[in-house]
């Protein structure tokens, strides 16, 4: 997909951000080092910023979601953007005619940005391609193919963490095969030059080719958990799932579930982490999802932040100068 | 270039008196990055104020977002006082259009209400656009539009002035 093209201008501006392929360590860091600055405001009296204000955000969600589809509405809201959230069920294909013509409805409302989520893959970019050039486009999950903001709060919660990226040992357990947020992650560990990025799965949820992504794998979690700094479980896709590709949860969570006993294999400081929705006994133990290394919950928080850089870096790449004074 | 630290002296003489006629003794400092960020430290050790001072980047609060987007360098803010009635002196180092001093009031309320705000800056170089006056002022000066002036540090405290090409 040449997605890279349509996302950055031709200064290398990040005008859109449907996927973190193709973006450079600097544009990483920069939208790093915003949300940065503005993981502050949430613990202020007033938990908002003047930035977007007289913007439009409309969340396009064709797909079901409730914690990206909130942080992105409070995101926007804490920009003081005017936000409008359409949940579009029954969505027909990328290539229809009535995707465009949504778009071109809401268009119509003077709006300034799409946050897309889409069980097809390429969608946001399909809609990118096709808004006016005022409007920019994040992508919000796309099928099986990426979730960018999803990448860069998880990247962000490690930095706050670990900054050290080229000593990390990072491990992914679970279903990588049908997990856009694992591909995102992988490519956004792999440009900030993370030392060892691990998946570690059963070969069904594993996709052809996974180590042209930049992972080790390994198919057993005793060897390797070792030593990892961070530890990233993936939920169990259940409506992904075409066909037996598991025999039970039950047996999923016996092999790969991340208990205390397989915790203690990583380091003694090492962070747990979960894009949520958590699925309890399924891919990890209570004890361990609430326990003292879990920073799930701090991903939700960081996810606000993240998501404001990206919001205010892409729309803040749309200005226009007109001249006049600093 | 001049050097830097004279003229906090003389903000430090004028920010004692000012402040003593006010009744007030402990007021918390805000310096606006980055320069006024080291001038309200120097301010501080000068003054014998306890209170850290604390740091604003306005850099969400400007009034140009739609001309020229988010600064990339941007960097966290950081208050570590409670602004509630508390008595401030906003610091920075050059006062021109008054469109920074909006920004920071602006974010400086976002945090509390303050008793009163004072406005300390190093060098107002003149060319307002808005009504913002500084109450403290190491030096006032009136520099024509092409004219840049900026404060380099924080080791040591310069001042640059250059003409625009």
């Amino acid at each position: 997909m040449s997605t890279t093209n349509i996302q950055l201008d031709r200064q290398g501006r990040l005008m859109h951000f449907l996927t973190v392929e193709g973006l450079s360590r600097r544009h990483l860091t920069e939208i790093l080092d915003t949300a940065e600055s503005l993981r502050g405001v949430a613990e202020r009296r007033v938990k908002k910023l003047p930035t977007l204000h007289g913007k439009t955000v409309v969340n396009l969600f064709f797909e079901a979601s409730t914690r990206t589809r909130t942080t992105f509405e409070l995101a926007a809201k804490r920009l003081s953007a005017d936000v409008l959230t359409l949940n579009i069920a029954n969505s027909s294909t990328v290539k229809g005619e009535s995707l465009l013509d949504t778009l071109r409805n809401i268009e119509a409302m003077q709006c300034d940005m799409f946050v897309v989520r889409h069980e097809q893959s390429g969608a946001a970019e399909f809609i990118a391609r096709h808004v006016r050039p005022h409007i920019a486009v994040l992508n919000a999950g796309d099928g099986r193919h990426a979730h960018p903001t999803q990448a860069m709060l998880d990247v962000f919660t490690i930095r706050r963490h670990k900054p050290d990226f080229p000593n990390l040992q990072v491990a992914l357990v679970g279903d990588i095969l049908h997990s856009r947020v694992a591909r995102s992650l992988i490519h956004a560990l792999n440009i900030l030059g993370t030392g060892d990025i691990r998946v570690i799965a059963p070969r069904t949820l594993l996709p052809a080719y996974v180590e042209n992504l930049g992972v080790r794998v390994f198919h057993n979690p005793a060897e390797g958990l070792r030593d990892v700094d961070v530890v990233v479980m993936l939920r169990l896709q259940k409506e992904r799932m075409e066909g037996a590709l598991l025999p039970t949860e039950r047996e999923f969570f016996q092999r790969y579930g991340l208990t205390e006993e397989r915790l203690a294999l990583a380091k003694p400081d090492a962070i747990v982490m979960h894009p949520g929705p958590i699925n309890r006994g399924v891919e990890i133990d209570s004890r361990v999802a609430d326990g003292p290394r879990s920073v799930i919950l701090e991903q939700v928080t960081n996810g606000i932040a993240a998501r404001m850089a990206i919001m205010s870096i892409t729309l803040g790449n749309h200005a226009r100068p007109t001249g006049g004074k600093a | 270039m001049r050097d830097a630290e004279f003229l906090i002296e003389a903000m430090a003489v004028q920010l004692r008196e000012l402040l003593a006629r006010r009744g007030i003794a402990e007021p918390a400092l805000v310096g606006i990055h980055t320069g006024g960020v080291w001038i309200a430290e120097r301010l501080r050790q000068r003054l014998g104020i306890i209170t850290p001072p604390g740091r604003l980047d306005i850099s969400f609060y400007r009034d140009d977002f739609s001309r020229i987007g988010v600064n990339p360098q941007v960097r966290p803010s950081e208050l570590p006082f409670d602004v509630d009635g508390r008595h401030l002196v906003l610091v920075d180092d050059v006062l021109y259009t008054g469109r920074t001093i909006r920004a920071a009031l602006n974010e400086l309320f976002d945090y509390g209400r303050p008793a009163s705000v004072l406005l300390a800056v190093l060098v107002d170089r003149g060319g307002r656009e808005l009504p913002i006056e500084a109450n403290v002022a190491g030096s006032r000066l009136e520099l024509p539009a092409d004219q840049h002036i900026q404060l380099t540090g924080p080791e040591p405290l310069q001042l640059l002035l250059q003409t625009a090409p």
